[in-house]
């Protein structure tokens, strides 16, 4: 690899491991973020997904393997780094006795920025987070839509090369989703890179320029979302209903049709190049379904098929 | 901890020099707190010392000091009571308030994500509890002063020793307070601290106890507190001040190392 391809990584992992006591919760991964990307990495819940980002927050020590994170070891230089990063955590961690501008200053502080700095950065971040009204407000009295857009914000007072989002918009109504998504989109204009994980599949084709599929400590699949459902789904999907007495028996006749059949206990999913045709030819040849539904095939369609239908507990 | 480590290096990982942000950041909750709770630390030692000091004391007349010299009852109860609000107030910032900040507020995981380390907000969580512990002690000083109840100019020197005692009972106090999971668990801190208060020579002289009970009495860290700055005020000590001061010394030592690798066994895990 050229030294110039070199420097726009921002995050490499090699054969990345940490294992808590027996639990391996991360096995052997590798992976690589360049500079400016939208990195996602999805998973259902205990596949790994926020251990790797603690790790790369420099805040968890790896087992195994190696993590470079702007050339650096987190082992070693675990302050440098977290002096470049913006974290978002899963859970608000705003200091509920400061008022809300004050969050943003005192934050800026702990990494050792002057007032002169942060004073006019708090009021360019109120504007960004469209928090302005609220800046001299105790951070209870906000909605979760408005604490989470503060969290945001205050990740970004040291103006961060990397900005972490741990399921940034999970327990958000659909009209804070939104708000939050361009006010991601603005900073990947921006140039700051961002790692996102996130079980909302919708979410991860919005805001993902590329992914990785994690199960159990492992990745399953990593590319673009068009590329991943290119390679692990059909260009559309047949949903089918019948009945759930109905389905299993009605799966059998259709076997052959698409590329791939699926019966699930409430309906069945054809993954087929040619959805219309094929939805023709079924009721053609004498078969009522309930309901039916043609559709493109999603990200969603890819994950499930990776990690399973069985619930994680 | 990896072996064969630089302990410089050790160091950098845990500290980044920045522990007066974490006192900052007090500063600024100072402006959304409630003032009468800052302010109450100050009046329960003078209460104390109304009641106990000049109404009992009237009772009560003079009392022998540590080397054998009669001094007022009052006298002899105002620097224990110092002693015991130095370590009131080290105790519930470091135990009440940063229980909360670590189990409730989540403060800590969102410093420890800056480039803060765990060392940092050991220091200055505890710096801030000192600095109010200043305030007390300056105040309750003047309360003495203007009472009569500082019987030699060695009493100055009470001031520093009050924060010395704040020092070590904060820092073991938050490392104590790092193990603690539930409400109940708190409250053994409280079943500990009364008994301390009541029995640590801190009403009368510690000859009153049989010889086990005095010793006893001494393994704990009050006494050492109350020995220190009486002897001080009442300007009564001999070369086993320095003792006292060292106890608190080691605490100081013990609970800062303590503290800072709990925080990183528990945020940095």
């Amino acid at each position: 690899m050229s030294e110039t391809e070199d420097s726009t990584i921002m995050i490499r992992a090699g054969g990345l491991t940490k294992a808590f006591g027996a639990l391996v919760a991360v096995d052997g991964v590798d992976f690589e973020v360049r500079k400016g990307e939208a990195f996602g990495l999805l998973g259902p819940n205990g596949a790994g997904k926020s251990t790797i980002m603690r790790m790369i927050a420099s805040v968890s020590r790896r087992s195994g393997g190696t993590l470079s994170i702007l050339g650096m070891d987190p082992d070693e230089r675990g302050p440098d780094i977290r002096g470049h990063l913006g974290v978002v955590p899963q859970q608000d961690n705003l200091d509920t006795e400061l008022r809300v501008r004050d969050n943003l200053i005192v934050y800026g502080r702990y990494f050792g920025l002057p007032m002169k700095f942060l004073r006019p950065k708090a009021e360019e971040l109120l504007e960004f987070a469209q928090l302005t009204e609220k800046a001299a407000v105790k951070v209870d009295s906000l909605s979760g839509g408005m604490k989470r857009r503060l969290t945001i914000a205050r990740a970004l007072v040291n103006e961060p090369d990397i900005l972490l989002l741990d399921e940034p918009t999970t327990g958000l109504d659909p009209q804070a989703r939104h708000i939050l998504w361009d006010r991601l989109f603005r900073l990947k204009e921006a140039g700051v890179t961002l790692v996102i994980t996130t079980h909302y599949m919708d979410e991860a084709e919005q805001l993902c320029d590329r992914l990785v599929v994690m199960d159990k400590g492992r990745i399953m699949a990593a590319g673009t979302p068009a590329a991943l459902i290119q390679q692990y789904s059909s260009r559309e999907v047949v949903e089918l209903r019948f009945g759930s007495e109905r389905n299993a028996e009605v799966a059998l006749q259709l076997a052959g049709t698409g590329e791939r059949i699926e019966t699930l206990p409430d309906r069945i999913l054809i993954y087929t190049q040619t959805g219309e045709e094929d939805l023709a030819r079924i009721v053609d040849g004498g078969l009522r379904p309930l309901t039916s539904l043609v559709r493109r095939s999603s990200l969603e369609d890819v994950f499930l098929r990776l990690t399973g239908r069985s619930l994680v507990e | 901890m990896r072996e064969g480590r630089p302990v410089a290096a050790g160091l950098r990982s845990v500290y980044a020099g920045r522990s007066h942000t974490v006192v900052l950041r007090a500063m600024y909750a100072l402006k959304t707190s409630a003032w009468f709770v800052v302010v109450s630390g100050f009046f329960e030692p003078v209460f104390f010392l109304l009641s106990f000091g000049l109404g009992l004391g009237g009772l009560i007349g003079a009392i022998q000091g540590p080397k054998g010299l009669a001094v007022s009852y009052a006298a002899f109860i105002a620097p224990a009571l110092l002693a015991t609000s130095a370590m009131n107030g080290a105790i519930y910032d470091s135990t009440w308030n940063v229980f909360f900040k670590m189990r409730f507020a989540r403060l800590y995981e969102a410093m420890i994500a800056t480039s803060l380390g765990p060392l940092d907000i050991a220091l200055g969580e505890i710096a801030y509890a000192l600095l109010r512990g200043l305030v007390y002690a300056l105040a309750f000083m003047s309360v003495m002063f203007a009472f009569g109840l500082v019987l030699s100019p060695w009493g100055l020197l009470a001031i520093p020793a009050a924060l010395l005692i704040a020092f070590g009972f904060a820092s073991c106090g938050m490392a104590i307070t790092s193990y603690m999971k539930t409400f109940q668990q708190m409250d053994w801190i409280n079943f500990f601290m009364l008994p301390m208060f009541m029995f640590s020579a801190t009403f009368y002289p510690i000859t009153v106890y049989p010889e086990a009970i005095q010793l006893l009495v001494k393994i704990f860290p009050l006494w050492h507190g109350i020995e220190l700055i009486r002897g001080l005020t009442l300007g009564q000590f001999d070369s086993s001040i320095l003792w006292h001061a060292l106890y608190f010394a080691v605490m100081v030592a013990v609970g800062l190392v303590a503290t800072t690798r709990r925080l990183t066994a528990l945020f940095m895990k």
